[in-house]
């Protein structure tokens, strides 16, 4: 499996790298840490005529903490991200779902937008961004703007992102004071796609979930505080309506009752992370 | 902003286990195959070529990483190391590859370059890495040989002796 043939293009500048896109009109591909694009080249799912490779444009891996929102640059390897220093306070759904992204090989080359713009249904990050209802920062030559991560997904790896746009840097909100977190997933091998993943947001009057691996985009639902049989019926409900695919990994049943039972465990962590 | 034309190949300057080399690449070729093939060190062995096997990790700039799942032009002043840079010397072993002998951690050695590339960044990252830590990094890679079970057992006995002060065998 070899790449297809392509130009390569080492920008120097964000406006360098956001010329090649205007000039390209939807057939350059951004290529950061690489860990989604490569196969994608490798397997030809992606046969580009220009490659822009924004790995060394300086100052892309600066990590910005604004008010509680954690900023995160399109060059920030998911590695860097994982260690950055409190963490597990300001952002306790990323400390538990980084060690999920990929394999520790793949984490210190990958970067975090990277992964979102790849849109993998299984992506971890994808699935954080949107539980955390955080927003995608694009940029162009036409100017810049932010999209809400709910929006942004539109399919299976597809994204709002427009053809001259690239992902510059993506906005996570803090953790809540009065709010438990938690993550979840069941895979077959550590670091293999997510066959189901959950996130759970729980507070004194809310249950926030949101499953990815099952359908094209993460699904999020938002509950009262349900307990008992009423949070199974609920999980049940949800687990029907995400319409899960059969594929050589899982079944649809086995989707469901991962969606049932990971379901259930993610948001008994989330609640007892409140407690 | 440097342009190179997909037909045209560019000088890649890096140093590879400590010294410098210089050899031409086209925009799409692969880093494991740039190394086999152009600098011929074929340690690295090449799997599945999408990052899922392992196979070809190596260490770019001190931190592991899959050479299938990296151009070569992309290592333009890097410091690569790959597995014929583990040896202290010719004939003689580091430590993790001499416990790696003791503990028959590979049978076909497809998989063997990849692991000990990781096992030898986490332990220089992590000296008092656990088997929690050491089945966590071998997570990403597989082996169709051994079980993994020597493999863990080799992994645990030559972070013992590196902490206990050895640096070779
Ligand atoms: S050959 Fe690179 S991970 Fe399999
Ligand atoms: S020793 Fe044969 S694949 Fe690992």
């Amino acid at each position: 499996m070899k790449p297809a043939l392509f130009d390569y293009v080492r920008a120097d500048s964000l406006d360098e790298a956001l010329d090649v896109l205007a000039a390209e009109q939807g057939d350059a591909r951004v290529l950061a840490g690489g860990q989604s694009l490569l196969p994608m080249l490798s397997m030809r799912l992606a046969r580009p005529r220009v490659v822009v490779d924004i790995g060394r444009i300086p100052g892309l891996d600066v990590i910005e903490a604004a008010k509680d929102v954690l900023v995160v640059p399109a060059g920030l390897r998911q590695a860097t991200l994982l260690v950055h220093p409190g963490l597990e306070r300001s952002h306790p759904l990323l400390a538990a779902a980084l060690p999920w992204v990929g394999h520790a090989q793949t984490r210190a080359r990958g970067t975090v937008c990277g992964s979102v713009a790849h849109a993998d249904p299984s992506g971890e990050l994808p699935l954080c961004l949107v539980a955390l209802g955080g927003s995608v920062r694009l940029a162009s030559k036409r100017g810049r703007r932010s999209v809400d991560a709910r929006e942004f997904f539109t399919g299976l790896m597809s994204t709002d992102r427009r053809e001259d746009e690239m992902i510059e840097a993506l906005a996570f909100p803090g953790a809540k004071r009065e709010a438990g977190y938690a993550f979840r997933e069941f895979g077959r091998r550590h670091g293999d796609f997510a066959i189901v993943s959950v996130a759970a947001i729980v507070t004194a009057v809310a249950i926030e979930i949101s499953v990815g691996g099952v359908n094209d985009v993460p699904a999020r639902r938002v509950w009262p505080r349900l307990d008992g049989s009423a949070l199974d019926d609920a999980l049940n409900t949800l687990a029907w309506e995400l319409d899960a695919r059969d594929d050589i990994h899982a079944d649809q049943r086995l989707r469901r009752d991962l969606v049932r039972s990971l379901g259930r465990s993610t948001i008994a962590e989330a609640s007892r992370c409140l407690a | 902003m440097p342009r190179l034309r997909r037909d045209e190949t560019t000088s890649v300057r890096f140093t590879l286990n400590g010294e410098a080399v210089s050899r031409r690449a086209d925009p799409r070729m692969l880093l494991s195959d740039f190394l086999r093939h152009e600098c011929g060190a074929t340690g690295t062995h090449v799997g599945c070529e999408h990052g899922v096997c392992g196979a070809c990790t190596i260490r770019i700039d001190g931190t592991m990483a899959r050479a299938c799942l990296t151009l070569a032009v992309q290592v333009e002043g890097a410091e690569i190391e790959t597995v014929e840079g583990l040896a202290p010397e010719p004939g003689r072993l580091s430590v993790l590859q001499d416990a790696f002998r003791r503990h028959h951690a590979l049978q076909c050695g497809f998989c063997t370059a990849g692991i000990l590339m990781s096992l030898d960044t986490l332990f220089s990252d992590e000296p008092e890495a656990d088997e929690v830590r050491i089945r966590d990094v071998l997570g990403g890679h597989l082996c169709r040989c051994t079980g993994y079970e020597p493999i863990v057992r080799a992994a645990l006995d030559a972070v013992s002796r590196l902490r206990s002060g050895k640096t070779n065998v």
